[in-house]
């Protein structure tokens, strides 16, 4: 279990410390300090094994976060935990940084106390955290005794990530399916590793108790109606906007855990009470029949030592109605460049001398079009013999659909006990598809 | 930009620092140097000519960044105009770039070499010294080749102090490659510095820095000084003395200026005459009072005065003269090892206790050692314990002590404990014999603790394995109790010590019988039969099965050997089955593999006395050779079987051996020795038999002379053979009538011998027990009205002769005394008998 959590700014000095079991010391701060901050070398490996002592840790911008253990843990669940505790910080206080943390050190502590307890992780559900860890201080006095039972009953009950008594006017859902691609394709245009990696976020403000039910075209899904003679895809589905592929074959997923997992082993229905605001449903990864939306083509020609001639053909490859947005195409020059002259047909290109790159901006793109960019690199002769090792040219962008192909069926909400039906909810469902580490080599 | 460039402000490279210096990650710092790279890189290629200032700034940052860790493949070229220009500061750079980034067999080294010349031949000082400089610091072979016929007349007539000190570092530096080349620079150096220290201040007053005159070249001079032995010629050496003690003396006088640059200075002068003084390490008076001086550092405020101090004081204790001086600081250093705040001062004050230790403090050294362990820093910690671990066996004077030490540092550190540390200890208990009950005892005792480190529960599993019968007696650590300890700590060990706990099982089997229903259920569990581990899966099932089948014969017979006599009939079979079975095929014979872990050679006569009471164990071992006996004796015949480690990594050729016995041996005792193979391959194994015949009593020994050529060096090695007298006895059970008849029987004067001796190791009734059996007579219960007394029978079988010997042993207690009665029937065996048996209580 957890020993102890440290948090350190990026010098190494410690923000936070919390010491939840007796073996861990006082010198196990200063050990991560010295081994892995202030390493020689930067340390790569996410845990850090000194004297006998785990270290795990995760960095947000300039923030180290380090649970430490004497001993031997569930690696996954500990860094589970830390994931979850930004995301408790973000929710309480925005951003992860010095200054927040320094500020709001009392609600640190308040909140560790509560989502570790002797080194177990306990609830960590934000939603649940802000009905009794406020930002406004103790109200004590004007808590009432009903409101307070009422936070002992849901922190212990069996659903611990809703409270009852919700109410809203409208009764509204807000679903996002977020996904990033990632590739890596040789420069003949062969794809080498490809996979999509997929949230499905959700923002509830529903009345009452109500149990949803969510469908997407998972394959097996799909097969097992298709057997069966159901035709019930015909009039739901389609509401996104993608290509006409029936089904996804997803390869796994986890879920949140309000999702009863004993009805999506035995039916491979998604069925749960969702809590209230916002939280990610599911997390997904797809490695098959992947809509890869951009296509990269690069041409180098070294021209003689001091010279490099670079040519680089983006095609987008998705339906001409929809529009890509912040495209980004990073192409990195050799360590001994010194002039760059680029023309390029549409958007804005620049040499980034800082990141050794240039960095090629275009702010929409429709689907089928093509674009490129040329460049001179002039390069300046070294006495080093080492050739330059020619890293892949990278791409960033955000397009309206989802790479992987998933669609969102339907989302039924029902609620017995309240006046309300699955009709009278509002929905809304958006894709989006970001890139991963998209990459073509040159 | 040029307007700014006034003086040899570069306000450029400050931003460029300043920003780096403000980057708030290590991605911001690899930014920002990447996009001044490109900058510089775009300037060099610029087609317009820069001129010296922006290149002195740019090459400047080029150096600031290789200096952070970056590489850097480009500027060297810029950095060589430089060196022609004829500003001070650009030239200064440029011969920085150089000395830190141009590696000898770089395009440019010609180019460098022209420029070099080109300064020494100047006539302006401030240029040659900066040449000088550059040379001293990177010089090729051949850039100095060619230069310093130069240097070295610079050196000699230069009038400029400046440019000596300049070129004494290049004489150094050559100094220390051929030293015969420039032993005429001893005698100039003394010159010089005696004319540096005995001057008054006013002579030297350019070079006076805070008051002390010319502090860098006086430290360049005494460093010169240390390439080379002490001056033979009388006359220097007394005017090199009145120096050293001039600098002495001048260090006992108080400062002349608060400032630290002052003592700085005094300081940086004084440590390198003391470490002069060591390097001579022939002046015993010079030394003491280096050595007081040191003292008076100790206590400074000044953490790297201390941390000096300690250093050279380390070299100090391990010269003759002064290791008595160093060792009244004991006190200092120990207290500096817990006061101490910074952890290379602390290191430095282990390093020192670990130099001044002998045998009169070693007890105390140690056991601060032990007590500064648990809170030393985990960087120090292994370091530590090994030098513990050293000393403990250097000057352990009782072997209880060496015992008691390391298993209290396997407590405290035990993670920190390497394997040669405690394969040793078991090795040492293993010979002495006296030690045994003790270290039983102890690991007991240590063991009851409920956490205790994975490497005390593999001492506890072989000692209690081997030795536990010698502390089964007490109801509290009965056989019982000792197994139920091993076993509780067995599911928190990994596998290599379950292994090793599961052979300490089979041992227990074969030490107690009573234990063995329990033992083997263990085994038997499916977490051992059917244990992942492969290893751990066949020793369950072979012991099992070893301790089914050879319950009644095999392991009765062995089990009365062992707790009768010899605990090294255990022993090898310990060894036989601490192996793993993976290691090798051999293991059956390979009995002293296992014991060829770090063993200095120990005097083959002590060897020889512990071979009174045993019959197998190692009787030499040096870092090339082991050899271990096995050897059996029936009636008046025996034989023994010698086998020949090779410890090395190459073969030993032309081996052979001989057994030779002197005039007054030869016709007492036949000795037949097998013909042997003339190759040991390298680690193996060769065994060879001796049959020896005794044809009356005997009281020499015979020897054994081996020769074998080893890296073509030819090796002779002599080992006195152990064999007694008493090994052809023949045990004799009597009644306490039969007894006394014969008793009286023998009662001529001459038949009888008695010696009353102080006691040399502790009065134990089992060990004792244990000796006498192993001795080789038969002990008789009941005969002697007191039972702490020992009454003993046997006949020595000789081809000639049988002779009938009764003995008795009365232990004194209180007094730490025994008294020994031997009658036989022959004056000379008596006598023999008493002086072997005498020696071992």
């Amino acid at each position: 279990m957890i020993g102890g959590l440290f948090i350190y700014n990026h010098k190494g000095e410690v923000l936070i410390s919390r010491v939840y079991r007796d073996d861990i010391g006082r010198n196990a701060v200063d050990a991560f300090r010295v081994n892995v901050i202030h390493a020689r070398q930067q340390v790569r490996s996410p845990v850090t094994n000194i004297a006998r002592t785990s270290f795990f840790h995760v960095k947000r911008s300039n923030i180290w976060l380090a649970a430490v253990t004497k001993q031997n843990v569930n690696a996954a669940m500990v860094f589970e935990f830390l994931y979850k505790m930004c995301d408790v910080m973000t929710a309480y206080f925005g951003k992860i940084s010095e200054e927040n943390i320094k500020n709001n050190f009392v609600l640190i502590y308040e909140l560790l106390d509560e989502i570790l307890d002797f080194g177990y992780p306990q609830n960590s559900e934000t939603g649940a955290l802000k009905t009794f860890i406020t930002q406004q201080g103790i109200k004590g006095q004007c808590q009432t005794k009903e409101e307070q039972s009422q936070i002992t009953s849901q922190v212990t009950g069996q659903i611990g990530w809703r409270r009852e008594g919700i109410k809203y006017r409208r009764n509204e859902l807000f679903l996002d399916v977020l996904e990033s691609v990632n590739l890596l394709m040789s420069p003949q245009g062969q794809v080498l590793s490809a996979h999509v990696s997929g949230r499905v976020v959700m923002k509830s403000y529903l009345s009452g108790m109500p149990e949803c039910k969510f469908g997407m075209n998972d394959k097996i899904v799909i097969d097992k109606q298709g057997k069966g003679g159901a035709s019930d895809d015909a009039g739901k589905s389609d509401l996104g906007g993608g290509s006409g592929k029936q089904s996804i074959a997803i390869d796994d997923c986890t879920f949140h855990q309000c999702v009863r997992l004993s009805k999506f082993d035995s039916e491979r229905s998604i069925s749960f009470i969702p809590p209230d605001g916002e939280y990610e449903l599911m997390r997904y990864r797809t490695t098959k029949d992947i809509i890869l939306p951009f296509r990269v083509i690069p041409l180098v020609r070294e021209v003689g030592r001091t010279k490099l001639e670079v040519k680089v053909v983006i095609k987008s490859n998705f339906k001409p109605s929809l529009l890509a947005q912040k495209i980004e195409v990073r192409i990195p020059t050799p360590l001994n460049t010194s002039g760059v002259q680029v023309i390029c047909m549409k958007g804005k290109a620049k040499y980034k001398a800082s990141e050794n790159a240039i960095v090629w901006k275009i702010k929409r793109m429709a689907g089928m079009k093509e674009s490129q960019i040329s460049a001179e690199i002039e390069l300046l002769p070294t006495n080093d013999k080492k050739k330059w090792a020619r890293p892949p040219i990278s791409m960033n962008f955000e397009v309206p659909f989802a790479p992987s192909g998933l669609k969102v069926r339907y989302l039924k909400v029902f609620e017995s006990k309240l006046n309300y039906s699955d009709h009278d909810v509002i929905k809304w469902v958006r894709y989006i598809g970001r890139s991963g580490i998209y990459e073509t080599r040159c | 930009m040029p307007t700014v460039s006034k003086g040899d402000g570069m306000r450029g490279l400050a931003v460029f620092i300043s920003d780096i210096r403000n980057c708030k990650s290590k991605e911001a710092e690899v930014k920002r140097i990447n996009k001044e790279l490109a900058n510089i890189r775009s300037k060099f290629k610029g087609d317009k000519a820069l001129d010296g200032y922006s290149k002195k700034k740019y090459v400047c940052k080029l150096l600031f960044i290789f200096l952070l860790g970056h590489d850097i493949d480009f500027g060297h070229m810029e950095a060589v105009n430089l060196l022609s220009s004829n500003k001070y500061t650009e030239k200064q750079i440029g011969y920085l770039f150089i000395s830190v980034l141009v590696n000898s067999n770089s395009d440019l080294i010609r180019l460098i070499n022209n420029a070099i010349k080109n300064d020494l031949a100047s006539r302006n000082p401030t240029f040659m010294n900066l040449a000088l400089h550059c040379i001293a610091n990177v010089g090729s072979r051949e850039m100095a080749e060619a230069q310093k016929q130069i240097c070295f007349l610079t050196w000699i007539c230069s009038c400029f102090q400046g440019v000596v000190t300049a070129a004494t570092s290049l004489i150094t530096t050559l100094a220390q490659k051929s030293p015969d080349d420039f032993k005429t620079s001893v005698c100039l150096a003394v010159a010089r510095l005696s004319r540096i220290v005995t001057s008054a201040s006013l002579d030297l007053q350019d070079y006076t820095y805070y008051f002390v005159a010319a502090p860098w070249l006086s430290v360049k001079l005494l460093r010169l000084l240390q390439c080379y032995p002490p001056p033979e010629d009388a006359a220097l050496r007394s005017r090199l003395t009145e120096c050293l003690e001039t600098i002495l003396n001048k260090a006992q006088e108080p400062p002349k200026s608060k400032k630290v640059q002052h003592s700085n200075a005094k300081n940086a002068v004084l440590f390198e005459a003391i470490a002069l003084i060591i390097h001579h390490d022939s002046e015993p008076n010079l030394l003491v009072r280096a050595c007081n001086q040191l003292g008076h550092f100790l206590q400074h405020r000044e953490t790297n005065l201390r941390y000096l101090a300690l250093e050279s004081m380390c070299t100090l204790a391990s010269s003759e003269f002064s290791h008595e001086a160093v060792k009244t600081h004991i006190e200092t250093v120990i207290n500096a090892l817990k006061t101490e705040r910074d952890v290379s001062v602390r290191q430095r004050a282990v390093d020192l206790l670990y130099a001044m230790c002998d045998r009169s403090n070693s007890k105390q050294i140690v056991a601060e050692m032990l007590s500064y362990l648990e809170t030393a820093d985990y960087s120090i910690r292994e370091e530590i314990v090994l030098k513990v671990a050293i000393l403990a066996e250097k000057y352990a004077v009782d072997y209880t002590w060496y015992v008691d030490t390391i298993l209290n540092l396997i407590r405290i550190a035990g993670d920190y404990v390497s394997e040669e540390v405690w394969y040793r200890v078991i090795q040492i208990v293993i010979n002495q014999d006296d030690v045994q009950g003790y270290a039983a005892k102890t690991v007991f005792e240590a063991l009851q603790a409920p956490a205790c480190h994975e490497n005390l529960v593999k001492v506890g599993g072989y000692i209690l394995g081997e030795f536990g019968n010698l502390i089964a007696g007490d109801p509290r650590s009965s056989p019982l109790v000792q197994f139920n300890l091993l076993h509780s700590k067995f599911h928190l060990c990994s596998v290599p010590t379950r292994a090793l706990l599961l052979s300490a099982y089979i041992k227990f089997i074969n030490l107690f019988p009573e234990v063995k229903g329990t033992i083997q259920d263990v085994l038997r569990s499916d977490s051992q039969l059917r244990n992942a581990d492969v290893e751990l899966q066949q020793r369950a099932v072979e012991y099992l099965r070893l301790s089914c089948i050879a319950s009644t014969d095999i392991l009765v017979s062995k089990n009365s050997a062992k707790r009768a006599s010899s605990p090294s009939l255990g022993f090898n079979d310990a060894l036989n089955l601490n192996s793993t079975p993976s290691s090798g095929a051999s293991l059956l014979v390979d009995v002293f593999t296992d014991l060829s872990n770090p063993a200095p050679t120990e005097g083959s006569d002590e060897h020889f006395t512990r071979f009174v009471c045993k019959n197998n164990g190692v009787i030499y071992e040096n870092q090339l050779l082991q050899i271990g006996l096995k050897s059996e004796y029936r009636q008046n015949l025996g034989r023994i079987y010698v086998f020949y480690g090779n410890k090395t990594s190459t073969q030993f050729l032309s081996f052979s051996t001989s057994v030779t016995s002197n005039d007054l041996l030869t016709p007492q005792l036949n000795v037949q020795v097998k013909p042997v193979d003339p190759l040991i391959e390298a680690g193996a194994q060769l065994q060879q038999i001796l049959n020896i015949e005794c044809v009356s009593d005997f009281s020499e020994a015979p020897v054994l002379n081996i020769q074998f050529r080893y890296g073509g060096t030819l090796q002779n090695i002599t080992v006195k053979l152990p064999v007694m007298l008493n090994k052809f006895f023949q045990p004799t059970e009597m009644t306490s009538q039969d007894f006394f008849q014969r008793w009286k029987q023998l009662g001529a004067p001459q038949q009888e011998v008695q010696k009353i001796f102080k006691a040399k190791n502790q009065m134990d009734t089992d060990v004792a027990k244990a000796k006498l059996l192993g001795f080789g007579v038969a002990l008789l219960d009941g005969v002697d009205p007191n039972p702490a007394n020992f009454v003993g029978a046997g006949i020595i079988h000789t081809k000639t002769t049988q002779v009938g010997c009764l003995l008795r042993l009365e232990p004194n207690t209180q007094a730490q005394m025994y008294r020994l009665t031997l009658r036989t029937s022959k004056e000379s065996v008596s006598q023999r008998l008493c002086e072997l048996l005498s020696e071992q209580f």
